[in-house]
């Protein structure tokens, strides 16, 4: 199937309102599955964590993890949602060969959270208010493997494989209401939307939050009408989304394909379409038919979940600050210029500048460590910043040592090399690595005595007033003293000689 | 030692535990008898005598070793075959599962085993369940002892016509609608259904979730109080199982005393609509008690009118769903269709092929109640009747201890009798079905032969929720009554199985 | 005239995944009509406001805590499958979207 034809991005904003709607999967990272005790881990060999429930042997029954319904708790307080005080399971029934009981355990007309609200801020300073309908309790699927075929896709394949190691994950949906007004910043608000529910799940740690392997999902719903209709167009669902470039450019792509057909007289068909990353475009799936009728009730093998207040509070008591809001608040208190802030949060090194600044460091110091010299040592061995063997403390703790002018800049790096070789703590290192700046003047004065000497003409250029004439014996002196001493109080004594 | 299998559980368990007799001894006797006699009443599916002794010997050598592991240590025992054994297919009288043995023991069976008691054999039903004769196993229909013309009650025919004619000491059902009782009522024999959540549901195949309850079936009171105290409590796999312990079901069988005991007659189940013969024998076990001391008052249920009604809403609504998962993929039987076909068309072939008709039946009509348009008028609609019996139990409850009703309309019908008659074949649970929608208790217990028929006949006793102990007292009170009247338990005035 | 038409029964088949003959259609039209007809009594039975009850004992609450348990092995997952290649279970192609 082919690219339809589309129209202008501008022409399509100035003719029709975008209305868009969002609904967002997030895997929880809990250590077991949602119903069943099997582990919630990813890339194992197939069917290697599977039990009777969840591959829906007959006579299995689900037991609810109660640490996901925690997580799902958070993340509907983290999104300003009320918390159901009665939630209750409900099977939606329909065949598919990666659903082990061919229904699928989730929430319908009671989702344990419902009624919250997000402010997503896109790059031009502009703040949406994005109105979350509810978030609610469901089970991951399985995974299919399409053999045969030309590209392993389900068309033309010859058969499926089917690995239920994924059945049974627990999963928040988070649907929004529709959202209004965005217009040509539509598809970048999509976008920021679901990068902003990435980072607050991420920092609640509830999920990894990793979307190339499908830790948060999104499907995008797109409907277009003339601006001042009050009647909503017809929508449809774009599946597959799966990164932030992806859910922008396949909003952009609905948006324009939709306002082609009604500018000339089509309708559109409500639908499920597919989108394609490597090409860019979507495509249609099933239409929504009488198909879709899921025959939901009341799961009778669960008991209702109702959450006391008590619970509910501890809960939020536990809650991190907002990434959005806690980002402002910190730009504001460290005075960084947008770009070195914008460089930290790219890094993801908030936690890690926040808590060396905790321990003491000035913020541009410990900025200037961890997106600097630590990144990278950690690029050289090839490791996430975030994982090297040094706490913020021990960072903060070599910044003050240089401010004392205990350490010159190079000692430090010497000693963080210590702390990343496992010699321990800062000062063991110091003491190890014999790294101390020599403070007597004495073994100073002697050794730029002993480097005049041998260079019996620098003091007469200095004194005609050549004093960059003292950098051969700096350099020498730095070297007979092994770069303990401060280059500076080199230059300043050599200085005095010569007057 | 042929006397054996005329002896109940509990005689059995004494002289098992008195090392008068070896549990291999016994689960020998049994097993013989059921080899010879399962031709006949088609009570097992499947039989299996190194799986059977091996336990029975595990029982003799722990009991050597002072290890005496529940009352019913050695007793072998009949086992549901909706119910999943690691050791023995599983197929819930289905085609849709020959073959298929589980990867996983049911809690009932796991308890069993702990408790010591081998397992005969896996007994024949209805095909998931679904029916009240076992004509509708895919396995054939099982026969009724007292009659083999005749149909042995269902769904739990095979584990009623085990126990009736000898194949087995006890049993295991499970009751959704009156597959126990009715059963029980139709053979002569004891059945009870615990409140829901007693006993695990996990590991018993699924045929309306919200309705389905295991039980014990036995010769005696006091053997199926035995048995529910062995398989009853908590289970952390079964969410719906209940979280306090009912207590013991012996004791209140030991212990049954008629002194103020408040009996209530449903008005809506005492009527012309029940066999005459069933009528007068449930008539003479009121006036025993009576005469014995209890008060009898009338109860007004009037939602029991639209319980059937509901009930053929729920279970289809909730067994379309969980039949959902047979589907050739995982598990079962796969029929491939000519061609190239898509799993869609392999899953209908497989399920066109391996359901029955009354399996059919009930999934699109299950399917149909909670489609979109309709869910609240039927599904919706059912869900309140429930709470409309549950209201009129509740009343009914503030004024007596129990409630009375005979178990079955009529005694066992003919093979063939019903069979197509789908919405008659539904009317034999209309007394048993309000304990299901309401989860309570509910047992049967014989109470005499039908005068124009001469076969057996069952009262059902009903209790509140959680007072399965009061249903138990009852039971044997009404037990007691008979026993002093005829000399003996009822099954002994069964005519003799004999081998062709 | 029932409800239940013989379409209305097709579509129904359909969504449970059975395959059904016309002449099974017409049956089982017939059939459900009748029955339909004798549950539909529920309908009348339920006057003003009444709670559904869709679990006989009231219960709330039951939770597992996250725990891992151990899984079945691959090889026992697979043991009844009808048809099982790579680990997996193995299935025709899927007729679907695209």
């Amino acid at each position: 199937m082919a690219k339809e034809q589309l129209m202008a991005y501008e022409q399509a904003i100035e003719q029709f309102e975008v209305v868009i709607g969002l609904e967002v999967h997030v895997e929880l990272n809990t250590k077991s599955k949602m119903f069943c005790g099997c582990a919630n881990i990813f890339g194992n060999e197939p069917n290697t964590n599977v039990c009777p429930i969840c591959i829906g042997l007959p006579g299995s029954l689900p037991a609810v993890n109660k640490k996901a319904v925690e997580s799902s708790i958070a993340i509907g307080l983290a999104l300003g949602c009320q918390i159901a005080p009665t939630g209750r399971f409900s099977r939606k029934n329909y065949f598919y060969p990666d659903l082990a009981k061919n229904f699928q355990t989730s929430q319908y007309d009671e989702p344990i959270a419902f009624e919250g609200k997000i402010n997503i801020e896109l790059e031009d300073g502009v703040v949406f208010e994005v109105l979350i309908e509810r978030a609610h309790m469901e089970e991951d699927a399985g995974k299919l493997t399409h053999i045969g075929g030309a590209t392993g896709r389900i068309q033309g394949a010859e058969y499926s494989l089917v690995d239920y190691n994924r059945a049974g994950v627990p999963l928040v949906e988070i649907v929004t209401k529709p959202v209004y007004g965005a217009g040509a910043r539509a598809p970048g608000l999509a976008a920021a939307y679901v990068h902003a529910i990435r980072e607050i799940v991420k920092s609640m740690n509830v999920s990894d939050a990793r979307m190339e392997r499908g830790n948060v999902r999104c499907d995008a719903n797109v409907s277009l009408r003339p601006h001042g209709q009050a009647k909503l167009g017809t929508r449809t669902e774009t599946k597959n989304v799966n990164s932030l470039r992806s859910v922008e450019n396949a909003v952009r792509y609905e948006i324009q394909r939709q306002a082609h057909i009604l500018a000339n007289g089509g309708t559109i068909t409500q639908e499920t379409r597919h989108w394609h990353e490597d090409r860019g475009y979507t495509s249609a799936g099933r239409p929504k038919s009488d198909a879709d009728d899921y025959r939901y009730f009341p799961e009778p093998d669960l008991v209702p979940v109702q959450p006391s207040l008590a619970w509910i509070e501890e809960i939020r008591a536990a809650l991190p600050e907002n990434p959005a809001i806690r980002r402002k608040r910190l730009m504001e208190a460290w005075g960084f210029a947008e770009l070195e802030f914008r460089d930290v949060v790219n890094s993801d090194l908030l936690d890690q500048v926040e808590a060396t600044v905790a321990a003491g460091a000035a913020p541009q110091a410990a900025r200037k460590w961890w997106t600097g010299e630590l990144a990278r040592l950690a690029n050289s061995q090839e490791v996430a910043v975030q994982d090297l063997a040094i706490t913020p403390a021990q960072v903060a703790k070599i910044q003050q040592l240089i401010d004392s002018g205990e350490l010159t800049d190079r000692m430090a790096r010497d000693v963080v090399a210590g702390v990343l070789a496992g010699e321990g703590e800062p000062e063991a290192v110091i003491e190890k690595r014999g790294l101390k700046v020599v403070s007597d003047d004495g073994a100073l004065i002697a050794a730029i005595d002993e480097a005049l000497a041998k260079q019996p003409d620098v003091l007469e250029k200095i004194r005609e007033g050549k004093v960059q004439a003292a950098g051969a014996v700096i350099g020498a002196v730095m070297q007979a003293m092994r770069g303990q001493v401060d280059a500076a109080r080199v230059r300043e004594l050599i200085l005095e000689r010569a007057k | 030692m042929s006397e054996l299998i005329h002896k109940s559980a509990s005689e059995l368990a004494d002289l098992i535990s008195s090392k008068a007799v070896s549990s291999e001894e016994v689960t020998s006797a049994f097993f013989d008898r059921s080899v010879e006699m399962n031709p006949k009443t088609n009570s097992y599916l499947y039989l299996n005598r190194d799986t059977a002794l091996a336990a029975a010997k595990a029982a003799d050598a722990a009991l050597a070793n002072g290890e005496k592991l529940s009352p019913l240590h050695g007793v072998p025992i009949a086992v549901k075959d909706n119910l999943t054994t690691t050791d023995a297919p599983t197929t819930s009288g289905s085609k849709i599962l020959e073959g298929w043995v589980p990867q996983y023991d049911a809690t009932v069976v796991a308890k069993l085993r702990k408790a010591g008691l081998p397992i005969l054999g896996k007994t024949n039903l209805d095909e998931f369940a679904m029916g009240s004769s076992t004509e509708y196993s895919a396995y054939g229909p099982s026969k009724n002892p007292w009659d083999l013309s005749r149909i042995p009650g269902g769904s739990g025919g095979g584990s009623s016509s085990a126990v009736a004619g000898h194949l087995a000491p006890i049993a295991i059902g499970s009751d959704t609608g009156g597959s126990i009782r009715f059963p029980a009522a139709v053979t002569g024999s004891v059945g009870a259904k615990p409140t829901y959540g007693a006993v695990s549901r996990y590991g018993l195949i699924a045929l309306a979730s919200s309705l389905d309850q295991i039980g014990p079936v036995s010769n005696t009171v006091l053997d199926s109080a035995l048995l529910q105290d062995v398989i009853s409590g908590h289970d952390k796999h079964d969410s719906t199982s209940l979280p306090q312990s009912l207590g013991s079901m012996a004791d209140a069988v030991r212990n049954a005393d008629v002194k103020g005991l408040r009996v209530g007659v449903v008005k809506q189940l005492d009527s012309d609509a029940f066999q005459p013969g069933v009528k007068a024998c449930f008539d003479d076990t009121i006036a025993k008690l009576v005469a014995a001391g209890a008060e009898v008052v009338t109860v007004d249920c009037p939602s029991f009118e639209y319980a059937i009604a509901a009930y053929y809403l729920i279970l289809p609504a909730e067994a379309s769903s969980n039949l959902a998962k047979f589907d050739s993929v995982r598990f079962g039987l796969r029929v491939t269709p000519d061609g190239n076909p898509t799993i869609e068309r392999v899953m209908a072939a497989t399920r066109e092929a391996g359901f029955g008709p009354e399996v059919k039946r009930r999934i699109i009509l299950g399917t149909y109640a909670l489609s979109s348009g309709y869910y609240d008028a039927y599904y919706g609609s059912a869900q309140k009747v429930r709470t409309l019996i549950q209201q009129d139990l509740a009343k009914a409850f503030s004024q007596v201890d129990v409630l009375l009703t005979p178990t079955a309309p009529t005694t066992a019908f003919k093979i063939g009798e019903k069979v197509n008659d789908p919405l008659a074949m539904y009317l034999n649970d209309i007394a048993t079905i309000p304990a299901n929608l309401a989860g309570i208790p509910g047992m049967s217990v014989p109470n005499g032969l039908a005068a124009e028929d001469g076969l057996p006949s069952g009262v059902q006793i009903l209790a509140p929720a959680m007072q399965d102990a009061q249903m138990y007292r009852v039971g044997s009170i009404i037990e007691q009554m008979y026993l002093a009247e005829w000399g003996a338990p009822l099954i002994a005035k069964a005519p003799k199985l004999e081998v062709l | 005239m029932s409800e239940i038409t013989p379409d209305l029964v097709r579509h129904l088949a359909s969504l449970s995944r059975i395959l059904v003959t016309d002449e099974e259609v017409e049956t089982l039209a017939g059939e459900l009509g009748l029955i339909v007809e004798s549950v539909a009594t529920v309908t009348q039975a339920v006057k003003g406001d009444v709670l559904a009850t869709s679990h006989p004992i009231p219960m709330a609450n039951v939770f597992r805590e996250d725990v891992v348990e151990p899984s079945l092995t691959q090889e026992s997952a697979l043991s009844g499958a009808p048809d099982s290649a790579e680990g997996r279970f193995r299935v025709a192609a899927i007729l679907d979207e695209e």
